[in-house]
Formats: structure tokens, sequence, C-alpha cells
């Protein structure tokens, strides 16, 4: 049972990340162009300038 | 009979199987790569900036991406933001972004210009951000090039920007992304303890603490959107499906914490968080579908959305947005442009005044009489002088026409709320009924017995019932979608599914709401030479011409005789009169004269749309009644009525009558579904049962619509009410089925057998088969 006691920690802080990581998405406005964004990844040439928004 | 009577459909064009170059379109015979000029340019254009790997990836509809001859030009410069250090920014609304690959011609054409630092295009938006360093003029240059490709630009209206920023769809997302972090690292530590009988009682407890440490903070935040709905439905006094979520998230939360401390058997996070992400789950599935509604909507109002040119003392014309116009200015109002506002003119004009009255012929309007604002100029640019500003003007007055009968339209309680009004009091009688039997008669601790009657709240959670409708809503808008159906009124697709009696206006709905020339064996070389001669004006009946010979090169030397016809050397086309013919045919005819030679007659009828009759029957077939309704002349509407199969018509309604008569019909307890295109239809849309409105409709008929149809034609309305009808029926099955489901779980739940581990796996099977039932609702 000493085992939960580092398992369960790890778990949640991966889980957090994971959570953090969603809500920098959302704020970083990732979410707003879903069918653009699964079209640029087949573009293959490079871009000329694009903005980071 | 009258002319529209003797209009016959036009012969189909000879199909060929080749396609134009650029946007895809039909060629007809006789063209080898290119359906048009504006499209061999684009064509050029995309292959002098070496983006041609366009055409092998666009997925666009045939014909979409057609650069218009003449674009509207509106002047982008003041609407460049200058930011910092010389950095010009536009927000630009793009028509016709409609797959990956504009987004990527469409960045890279942007990028390919020297001085444009960047250009980002959102497709679900359809928004383009352009910057660059330079004068704010190039807003114009960059908004050019992209005519030239077949795209068309307006500037993003606040309307615009409201409808694509969703503070709120994000607020949602953010709260589904928490509640699903939460119901998974609870459900971790649940199932040891639900597999865990062996477990020590300190390891227990010790796990119930940790699901309450991640448990109530989800609760707390990820419920906030349920919450505030329920807060605000209990100050109104209506119970609500949101209430009865909040009641039974929180309770259960609560009586969990209370499980905890006492270090209780179970504790119920895992299903008052799995809960929440479900529920969310259906609301963000739901508000993305309609997002997508308005935000076409937006965009075609930002399209229509214009400036005027107001003149100033000094003989310069400035643009200004309508709304800044004050009654005494003088504006120029350009041939083809829509009026803004009401004014008079010092000159006869000729206005198309369609919009507004519905009158299927431009008709002149002598000096000094009042033109109505929604009507389109097509005679020559003139001056006029604004005698109401856009608040008191007469498009305000048909506004305020529309508010009102939006709100004598009553509130309309979707089926979801009206299943709600009757379970939310009858779920709480049976757990405060569970609380007094274990309490009272059984004589159980107060504490047993309270976990049981929040197990029966929590169990009854309308999870399936909170589902089952907007999953059935997502499905059947998104397929409506792909139909060229937006959907943009939440409880549109139920109206639909009940209309019964459908009313249609006439011109631009059942007809194309313009002229087409009537075939009656014109000599083609003569046709095209007129069509020639044609290309130099923008009226109604030489446009329509032109579109019978759209091949037609231009004639040298035209010029105008105003308010009679076009000459060119000895050629003459205009009036019968102005050819040398008698005066008396009748309104659509055109008259051609080369030299001496006899004149030779075109006539025009606003055709019927070639899909309306089958329309018409199909929305027979569903058991609708269908009546015309017109603001045109008795003749007219007549022939239209007749060519349609629809007997029943009334004509010279003007938009009150238009109301009256939609009031008179739900009088008689018939549901109307309105179509109308019209300005004048905008009062009739706004009281009717369900309203639509087909492609091309003015932006007030757009705003009064719950069903606006992009494609041509009326054939997707009669395939929206089977969608609509279905969708229903499935909404019906889906509420039926949580009901019943409920039935057999709530006896188990007053028995106090219901543990953590039944109610995640009731709750999570009835969602599933829920959902699983409404992905059917696409299908016709």
């Amino acid at each position: 049972m000493d085992s939960l006691l580092l398992l369960i920690p790890i778990s949640l802080f991966l889980g957090f990340l994971g959570l953090m990581g969603f809500l920098w998405a959302l704020r970083t406005r990732q979410y707003e162009d879903l069918d653009g964004a699964a079209a640029r990844i087949l573009f293959d040439d490079q871009p000329g300038k694009e903005t980071p928004q | 009979m009258s002319l529209i009577g003797r209009a016959r459909p036009l012969p189909p064009e000879a199909v060929s199987p080749a396609a134009c170059a650029h946007c895809g379109a039909r060629l007809a015979p006789g063209q080898a790569r290119f359906c048009c000029a504006g499209c061999e340019g684009a064509h050029a254009l995309v292959a002098g900036l070496g983006l041609a790997a366009f055409y092998r990836r666009r997925e666009t509809e045939a014909g979409a991406l057609r650069p218009e001859a003449s674009a509207a030009a509106l002047d982008l410069a003041p609407f460049a933001a200058a930011g910092a250090d010389g950095v010009q920014r536009l927000e630009l609304v793009v028509s016709g972004l409609s797959c990956g690959a504009c987004v990527w011609l469409v960045e890279q054409a942007l990028a390919a210009e020297p001085d444009v630092l960047s250009a980002r295009a959102s497709l679900s938006a359809r928004r383009l951000t352009v910057t660059w360093r330079g004068p704010a003029a190039r807003a114009n240059d960059f908004a050019g090039l992209l005519a030239r490709l077949g795209f068309r630009v307006a500037p993003f209206s606040p309307a615009c920007l409201r409808a694509s920023e969703d503070a709120e769809g994000r607020a949602l997302t953010r709260a589904l992304g928490i509640a699903a972090f939460g119901a998974m690292n609870v459900m971790l530590v649940s199932v040891a303890v639900w597999v865990g009988g062996d477990m020590g009682e300190a390891t227990r407890h010790g796990l119930h603490w940790l699901a309450a440490l991640i448990g109530m903070p989800v609760v707390l935040v990820a419920g906030m959107p349920f919450y505030r709905s329920a807060w605000a439905a209990l100050r109104a006094g209506r119970p609500s499906m949101d209430l009865a979520v909040s009641l039974g998230v929180l309770a259960t939360a609560l009586m969990s914490l209370s499980e905890t401390i006492h270090n209780g058997p179970y504790t119920w996070f895992d299903g008052a968080t799995m809960l929440l992400a479900l529920l969310l789950a259906g609301r963000v599935l739901d508000r993305a579908a309609r997002r997508r509604a308005r935000q076409s909507v937006a965009e075609l109002l930002a399209l229509q959305e214009g400036l005027v040119a107001r003149l100033q003392p000094d003989g310069r014309t400035e643009a200004v947005p309508a709304e800044r116009v004050a009654a005494g200015d003088r504006v120029l109002v350009a041939a083809g442009e829509r009026l803004r506002l009401d004014g008079v003119a010092e000159q006869e004009v000729l206005l198309d005044a369609a919009a507004t009255t519905g009158e299927s012929l431009p008709r002149p309007y002598a000096p000094g009489q009042p033109l109505p604002a929604g009507a389109v100029n097509m005679g020559a640019a003139f001056t006029m002088t604004v005698t109401a500003a856009a608040r008191d003007g007469s498009l305000a007055a048909m506004a305020r026409l529309l508010e009102r009968a939006e709100q004598a339209k009553g509130r309309f309680v979707a089926i979801a709320d009206r299943a709600a009004r009757f379970y939310v009091p009858v779920v709480h009688a049976v757990a405060a009924l569970t609380f007094l039997l274990w309490w009272g008669v059984l004589e159980a601790a107060w504490q047993v017995a309270l976990v049981n009657a929040v197990c029966v709240l929590l169990i009854t959670c309308p999870c399936a019932l909170a589902l089952a409708v907007p999953a059935v809503q997502v499905v059947a808008v998104g397929g409506l979608f792909r139909r060229g159906v937006l959907v943009t009124s939440a409880t549109a697709l139920e109206r639909l599914a009940s209309a019964d009696h459908a009313v249609l206006d006439k011109t631009g709905t059942l007809t194309e709401g313009r002229p087409v020339l009537i075939p009656e064996g014109q000599d083609g070389g003569v046709l095209c030479r007129a069509a020639g001669l044609a290309r130099a004006s923008r009226h109604p009946l030489a446009q329509a011409l032109l579109r019978a010979c759209p091949e037609a090169p231009i004639a040298e030397g035209v010029h105008e005789v105003p308010g009679r016809g076009l000459e060119a050397g000895a050629a003459r086309l205009g009036s019968p009169a102005f050819c040398g013919l008698e005066a008396g045919a009748e309104g659509m005819t055109l008259a051609f004269r080369e030299g001496e030679a006899a004149p030779v007659l075109f006539r025009f009828a606003d055709h019927l749309r070639e899909d309306a009759p089958a329309a018409v029957a199909a929305l027979k077939d569903l058991g609708l009644g269908v009546e015309l309704l017109s603001g045109d002349g008795e003749g007219a509407v007549a022939a239209v009525a007749w060519q349609a199969g629809i007997p029943d018509w009334r004509a010279g309604a003007d938009p009150l009558a238009k109301q009256r008569r939609i009031e008179a019909l739900k009088a008689e307890g018939r549901r109307p579904l309105m179509v109308g295109d019209g300005i004048n239809d905008a009062a009739a849309l706004a009281a009717a049962h369900v309203s639509a409105s087909p492609a091309g409709a003015t932006d007030l008929a757009q705003t009064a619509s719950d069903l606006v149809l992009q494609r041509e034609g009326l054939a997707a309305l009669p395939s929206a009410i089977r969608i609509a009808r279905r969708a229903q029926g499935i909404a019906r099955q889906n509420i039926g089925f949580s009901l019943v489901y409920n039935v057999l779980a709530v006896p188990v739940a007053v028995a106090g057998l219901v543990t953590p581990l039944v109610a995640a796996v009731v709750m999570a099977s009835s969602s599933l088969v829920v959902v699983l039932n409404a992905l059917r609702a696409a299908k016709e």
C-alpha cells in the first residue's frame, strides 16, 4: 500500500498537466478554427509568413 | 394571361463534361478551358504566384469561385487599424473560403506581397487577419487581389465579431475540460474502492478524501453554467432541466462530502462529475452546431452591409456608414447599388423595388417622388437627398414591425422544457418521499434516509433526458448544414416539424427574382450582337439579355440615351419606341434594331425557379397546405401560382397585410411556415410559426428567419421538413427511453440499493443509448 503514496500523486500530477495543457490551448484560441487546423497540416509547402497570433 | 404565364422553362443547357479550370463550373459549348474572362485571369494569377497546387486540392462547390466582373468597390482603408510601429491590421470576412486549399491560397497569395507581414485565415469563421507595414490604402489592393481570385471580402463588422467571438462557448468548453479531468481521476480512485473489498478502513478513508479533494472543486467550477441558468430559471419561477441537474449534482456532492467525513462505505463523487461531463459534452456540441449557422448568417449580412457615399459641400464624396447620415444630407447612389436610406432625387430614376414591395418589374420614379430604402438602382448613378435618418426611415419602421411581430409570437416552449416542467417536480417529490419513508416509516437513521433520498436525485438526474434533445439537434442541424440549410434558432427544428401550412412569397422565392429571356426563335447572331450592346448597361433587361448570350464580345462605341436605350453606330437597343416600334408592347421587352433592318423584339419574364413546382408538390405530399402571398399585381401572381401548382393565392399584399394573413392563419389554429426573401416579408416571417428565407434574401428577411437556405432553389425545404420531423420523432423516442429507464431505476434507488457502481453504469449506458439513437437523425 505504500506505493500508493507515490503513484497516486504522480498520476494526479500527470492528469493535472494534461488539464493545464488543455486550458492553455483554449486560452490561446487553438479551438477557434478546428476545420482550418485539420486542413493546415496537409500544406507541405513552407508557409511564407504566418502570425503566431 | 399575363406575360409571366407565357414563360416556359428554358431548355436545359447542353451539358458538357468539361469544367472551368478555375471555378469548376460546367463549360458552355464552345468554351475551351474557362467559363469567363474572370476565371481565366484568376487562373493566370494563381499560376503566376506559383500556387497552382491549389487546383489539385480544392474542394469547393462548382462555380463558387467565379470572380465577379463588377465587384462593388468599397473603400477598406478606414477599417485598417494602425498599431504602434506603423503596422496596419485588417480583419475581413471572406466569402468562398470553403476548404483548406482556399485558406492556403488566400494566405499564400497575400504573403507573396512584399509588405505583408502576416496573413492568417480561419476556415470556421471565414475570417482573415492581415497585417502589413505601409499605408492603410493597401487594404484595397489586397481586397482587389482576393476579388480577382474569386473571393469576396467585407470588413468584419461588430455583428460578425459577436458571432465568431464566442466567449460563452469557450466557457462551456473550459468547463467540459475540467469536468472530464475530474470524472476520469475520481473514477481512478472510485474503481479502487469498488473492487477493493478487502481494503483497510484507513486506506478507504484516504481514498474518499482524495476523491473529495478532486471532486468538490470540479463540481463547483464545472457546474457553474448549470447553476447560473438554474438560478435564472428559479427567479423566473419556472422549474427547468438545469434546476434538476444543479440540485442533483450539488446534493450528491454534499452528501458524498458528509459520507467522506463520517467515513461511510461509499462516496458518489464519480457519479456527480461524470454527470457534469456528459451534460457539458451535449451542450458544447449543441452550441458548436448553432455557432456555425450564426457565423454563416453574419457573414452573409456583412457582405450586404454597405457604406453610403455622402457628398461633401466641396463636391467630394466620403464613405460613411448609413447610420451616420442625417436627413438633408446628399448621397450618391451608384448604378446597381441598394438604397440604404429613404430619399428623393432631382431627376427621374429607375428602381427595382422587388425587395420592398414585391413588384417584379423595375419602375421609374418621377423627380421628387419618395424613393424607398431597400430598392436597387437600375439606371445610371444619381444624387439623392436623404429625407430620413436610418433610425427614422422606412427600413427602421419595418424593423419595428418585425420586433412587434416577434414579441407577439410569444414564447415557444421546447419539448425538453415541457418534459422538464412535469419531470422536475415529480422527481423532487419522489426524493422527499424516499426520505420520509426511510426516516419516518422504516425508522432508519436520518443519515441513511438522506443518502437514499439523494441517490434518488442522482439516479433520476436527467442525464439521458438532458442529452436526448441536444444530441438529436446537433446531428440534425449538422445534416441540414451539409444540405445548405442554416438553422439559426434553437427551437426552429421543432417548430418546422410541426408546421402544417406553407405560405410562399412570389418574387425572389418562387421565382428567381430576375428577368430571363423568353426564347422565341431569335436569330443567334442577332442575339449576340444585341447582347454585346447590352454589356454596356446595368439595366436588368440588358443584363438578362447578356446572360442569354454570355460570350458576346463588347460592342464598340456604345453610349447610353438616358431612359431610352443604348446606341452604337446604327445599332440601337432599348425600349420599343426607341427602335421605331409602336408603343403598347408589354412591360418587359427590349427592341433591337440594326440600321434599317426590321427591329427584333426580345421578351423577358421573371422566371419560375426550376425546382419550384417540384418543391410545392413535395410540400403538399408532406401534408402542408400551400398558398402564395405576394405584393405584386394579380396577373403576375395568378400566372406564377398556376405554374407552380398552387391553387390558393393572394396578390397586392403589403407588409402589414402579409403579417395579418399569417396571424389570421394562426388564429385558425394553423401553424404556418412562411418563406420569403424581401424586406416586405420580414414582419410576416417573424410572425409565422416558423420561417425560412431563400438564397439571396435581403438582410432583414434573413434576420427574421429561423432557417436560411444557402443554395439556389427551394428543393432543400421539403427535405429540411423531413429531417426536422424525423429528428422530432427521434427526440421523442429518446425522451421516452429516459423516462422508461427512470421508472425502472427509481424503485432500486428508493430501496436503497444504488451503489456508486450501479449509478455509474446506469448513467453511462443510458446516455450512450440516447446518443447512438440520435446519430440516425441526419438521414431523411
